[in-house]
């Protein structure tokens, strides 16, 4: 058994959707999920913290800036400190930023609009508790969902010589292109982790892509959390293999 | 709002010492007979803040006064309504101890003078007027009119509205996942902003805004009352003018943030018994929130003004009263549980206050300090006024009736290509990717058909303790020329729309809310239309048996004297057994086959009556809409939905705006799996017009496709239940081929009518951007 450790926070609106995912869609496969309430102080036995979006104080100030500070995140903090695996989706992985566990920051769009559509992502760099099983080069299809989410890192060569760059948008075939960049990241950048590569942030949703049933985004996010199932248990895994 | 109504200098805390007469009262909206009757009924001149609370809640936004007596003759009830109008929202059954609960409403002059704004509080409004009643809002959408995409004002006002809309729901965290967008120059100085929202509740735990229980505590939660939106309901009961942008003081500020941690704080204190009713604070703010609580209950409520949490300093009784400041709810919980409720508004930050208690002396009270500021039969102020006005035949209806279609020539074959183009690529039919993609629409792990896949989108309902998850279909929109060329016909076709929209998706239509959006009632020819527009609605829901649950009405759209088009907006909800078991707009693989499904005895063509290709190509907007006759049409809906529930089809559209042709086409450009092309052979008889075969509309028609080896079964379907089947074509190749197939040999060449898939793409796809600029 894998405990998915869910942060509610106030404005989290994908709480509901990834605790879904990980008690319900993945239970048979050995998950389990629990709400964190911000205003806790530690996590419990949890064996993995998912940090999920929404608009946590209403985006007001900067985006993840005043839930970053909840005494919930400090004992995320911890948590990963000691290689805990911590993914942080959308608004999360904005807090993620925002709270030093990861680099870099999201902007506006360069649209300037809110974007709600599929994209796709190529998975690469190092390997992460929520990658590690997926082949390098393997392309994923899930949804987009925000208004800021261009990631701009001071360095991002460093961060590409390091291996950090775990998730790129790309075209279906997989090109990494200008025109399938849906925000304007540097690099096409659609998430990253940490040094020790136990912390992940993107801004698409896997959580969305877990049901075929769902606006036939696909199954292709399952991947991430059966990543991290396969990373607890330290079975051998092979995930997402191209049919 | 009026001038000089908030210019008078009042002391901190209390009214201004200003003569509440006749002359104060008409700066209020009150008519001389309604001054009279308020004072007669009082015994006494009404007090300042009486005045304000009294010229509210008999405005016409909050009383119905001129809508009641049509209204009243709408059917409301069926074996599946929980909840018919009268309360927050309808409430119908779905079964397995669930129910939804959903309402539409407009906010159109707010969005009008300040659009991101107006829109976004129009979200909030609908979404709390959803969970009040005990229900999580799990889809929203949206239907939006706008006038000519090269009006000055238009790009701007589409821009601010759709950023609104989404701003709101987004943050909020509901998927929107319906609704349309259209534009007419009728609406050039008068948008429409219809905003719907559904929420799903458990059957026994439906809360209402009642306040019962002499002695229970009233609480206040949410946001602090300031005074923004003062009057807010009197400018949506008012026309426009050249100065209506200098009411934007009276456009409220929405907060999705707020609005999410009330909605999960009080979805949390419903789990417990403490409640025993909780009204949003809307139009008229803790005014018409208090008043109607006190009258569904037959009680009264006392409240002390000074408790209630304020946003500014020295705000007088009057300001309190009338303030339309967002994100607030008023509760009465069971004495000696305050604690429990504050406590839970406490762990969601949330400001709450003990500010009154519910009374038998069916009396609303209002005090500062204990000072007495307003005491009122709650009564007088709910039952408001109602009006007969005056009704009148419109004079345009002689000269749009007498529209004939010789006056127009015929196209020739050759200019179909560009016909259909042009269509496609009209505002009103075009992809409104563009809008949708700035809303989140698959947010709560619920959205089945995305928008833009098909008329309806379609949101998952799970069932505790089952694997098997129902659909919840929803549709919204209106046929506006058809309405304004013939308002009883033209409304009953709004309602076949949406059903047709609900079948295709393979959902059991199950009821409506509406939102019916007109120009002065003042105005004979305006409430002539409104009256038939009613009796059309209320006939065509009985005949298709699809109750009217809730609803909302606005009058006064109107800008210096120039009314909309009459435009009731139908939105409808339907249930899907499996939510797995549905269909989409786009045809789905080359090699399925293609038919047309249509009533009995009809022709395959349309009217160009009030049709798109009318107004699209020859700026007309005239005619006669062809009828809706249920017992012919109910064949074509039952077969379509027994299609699709059975999966048979691959795809479902029905055909809508632009005709037979133009639904071929969206249903060509919109596949799921990219664009496909189109083969198809259309029988024409001897004296048949091109443009009505292919751009003439009618109801209940709808393009299926479907895999060869069903073409039995999809035929069965069809026929066994009386409806029209007619196989045209095969899906496949990179062009849309229509070939118009004579009866005899003299009037068809065999050449078939050559559209280029990519062309058709271009149109389709950049038709809003392009007319937008």
């Amino acid at each position: 058994m894998t405990l998915f450790g869910v942060v509610r926070f106030p404005g989290s609106n994908c709480d509901d959707d990834a605790l879904r995912v990980v008690d319900e869609v993945l239970r048979p496969r050995g998950a389990r999920g629990r709400i964190l309430w911000h205003k806790e102080d530690a996590l419990g036995d949890v064996d993995v913290v998912v940090v999920p979006g929404g608009f946590t104080y209403g985006d007001y100030l900067r985006v993840g800036a005043i839930a970053a500070h909840s005494p919930i995140m400090g004992a995320v903090a911890e948590f990963a400190r000691g290689g805990g695996p911590v993914i942080g989706i959308c608004n999360g992985f904005q807090i993620l930023c925002e709270a030093g566990l990861l680099e870099g920051v999201l902007t506006r769009n360069v649209s300037l609009h809110f974007e709600c559509r599929d994209v796709h992502l190529v998975v690469e760099g190092r390997p992460t508790p929520f990658t590690h099983a997926i082949p390098a080069g393997r392309h994923v299809r899930m949804s987009i969902a925000h208004a800021e989410g261009r990631y701009v890192h001071p360095d991002v060569e460093r961060l590409e010589k390091e291996g950090r760059v775990v998730f790129r948008y790309c075209e279906p075939d997989g090109a990494v292109t200008a025109a399938a960049n849906p925000n304007g990241s540097q690099n096409n950048i659609a998430g990253v982790c940490n040094a020790d590569g136990n912390v992940v942030g993107l801004m698409p949703h896997p959580e969305r892509a877990c049901e075929d049933i769902l606006g036939g985004g696909g199954e292709e996010g399952r991947m991430l959390f059966e990543c991290a199932l396969a990373w607890k248990t330290g079975s051998p895994a092979r995930v997402g293999t191209q049919p | 709002m009026r001038p000089g109504l908030e210019d008078r200098v009042a002391s901190p805390g209390r009214d201004p010492a200003v003569k509440v007469d006749q002359k104060a009262a008409a700066e209020h909206g009150l008519k001389p007979d309604e001054w009279k009757r308020l004072c007669d009924r009082l015994g006494r001149e009404p007090s300042w803040t009486e005045l304000g609370i009294v010229s509210v809640m008999w405005s016409e936004h909050c009383s119905y006064k001129s809508s009641r007596v049509h209204l009243k003759n709408l059917p409301t009830e069926g074996p599946r309504v929980i909840q018919g109008p009268g309360e927050n929202a309808g409430v119908v059954d779905i079964g397995d101890g669930q129910a939804v609960v959903f309402k539409m409403e407009s906010h159109n002059h707010p969005s009008f003078i300040e659009p991101y704004q107006g829109a976004a509080t129009g979200v909030g409004g609908i979404c709390r007027d959803v969970f009040t009643m005990g229900a999580r809002p799990i889809a929203l959408a949206d239907c939006l009119r706008f006038g000519r995409p090269d009006h000055p004002k238009t790009a701007y006002l589409v821009g601010g509205v759709v950023a609104g809309i989404g701003g709101y729901g987004n943050s909020f965290g509901v998927p929107n996942v319906a609704g349309d967008v259209q534009f007419d120059p009728s609406y050039d100085g008068n948008i429409l902003v219809n905003a719907f929202c559904l929420g799903l509740a458990r059957k026994g735990r439906i809360f209402k805004g009642t306040a019962s229980g002499v002695g229970n505590p009233v609480l206040y939660v949410g946001a602090k009352t300031g005074r923004d939106g003062i009057h807010g309901a009197t400018m949506a009961s008012a026309e426009f003018d050249e100065h209506s942008e200098s009411k934007r003081p009276a456009v409220q500020v929405g907060d999705p943030f707020m609005e999410k941690l009330l909605l999960e704080a009080c979805l949390e204190l419903m789990e417990s018994d403490a409640l025993v009713g909780i009204q949003d604070m809307g139009a008229a703010g803790l005014t018409s929130s208090s008043v109607e609580m006190a009258a569904r209950a037959g009680a009264g409520i006392e409240i002390e003004l000074s408790k209630v949490p304020q946003r500014e300093t020295g705000m007088t009784p009057y300001e309190i009263c009338l303030s339309e400041s967002q994100e607030r709810m008023l509760l009465v919980v069971h004495r000696g549980r305050e604690a429990e409720a504050l406590a839970i508004f406490d762990k969601w930050d949330l400001d709450a206050a003990v500010i009154g208690r519910v009374t038998d002396s069916g009396r609303v009270v209002m005090k500062m300090n204990g000072d007495v500021c307003a005491d009122l039969p709650a009564d007088l102020l709910a039952e408001g006024l109602k009006y007969d006005r005056p009704r009148k035949r419109p004079r345009y209806l002689a000269e749009t009736e007498s529209f004939e279609v010789r006056s127009i020539a015929d196209p020739a074959e050759s200019e179909v290509p560009s016909l259909v183009e042009s269509l496609l690529a009209s505002p009103s039919v075009a992809s409104k990717e563009w809008v949708w993609r700035q809303y989140d629409h698959n947010v709560r792990h619920g959205t089945v058909l995305r928008p833009g896949a098909a008329g309806a989108g379609v949101v998952r309902v799970l069932i505790d303790g089952s694997d098997r998850a129902k659909g919840v279909a929803i549709t919204a929109g209106c046929l506006q020329r058809m309405v304004y060329l013939a308002p009883y016909e033209g409304s009953r076709l709004c309602v076949a729309e949406a059903y047709a929209n609900l079948v295709a998706v393979g959902a059991t239509p199950l009821a409506v809310t509406d939102c019916l959006n007109f120009g002065s009632p003042e105005k004979p020819e305006i409430m002539w239309q409104f009256a038939e527009s009613v009796r059309g609605l209320g006939d065509a829901c009985r005949e298709l048996e699809t109750p009217i649950v809730s609803g909302n009405v606005s009058l006064y759209n109107e800008t210096d004297g120039q009314a909309i088009k009459p435009t009731p907006m139908i939105a409808m909800v339907g249930l899907l057994a499996d939510a797995a078991r549905t269909a989409a707009a786009g045809f789905r693989r080359a090699g399925d086959l293609v038919a047309l499904v249509s009533p009995s005895g009809a022709s395959l063509g349309g009217s160009l009556g009030g049709s798109e290709y009318l107004a699209r190509i020859h700026g007309l907007c005239a005619g006669v809409p062809a009828p809706l006759d249920v017992a012919r049409a109910r064949p074509v809906f039952d077969a379509v939905r027994a299609m699709v529930e059975a999966g048979i089809v691959s795809s479902a559209q029905d055909v809508s705006d632009g005709g037979l042709a133009v639904c071929l086409a969206e249903c060509a450009v919109s596949g799921p799996a990219g664009p496909v092309g189109l083969d198809v052979r259309l029988p024409r008889s001897a004296g048949d017009r091109v443009d009505q075969l292919l751009f003439g509309e009618a109801p209940a028609r709808f393009v299926v496709s479907y895999p060869q080896e069903r073409a039995d079964d999809a035929e069965r379907a069809a026929r066994s239940r009386g409806a029209l089947f007619t196989a045209i074509g095969r899906v496949g190749g990179d062009r849309l081929r229509i070939t118009l197939e004579g009866d005899g040999a003299v009037l068809s060449r065999g050449k078939p009518v050559e559209l280029e898939l990519e062309r058709l793409v271009r149109a389709w796809r950049d038709g809003l951007r392009v007319a937008l600029g």
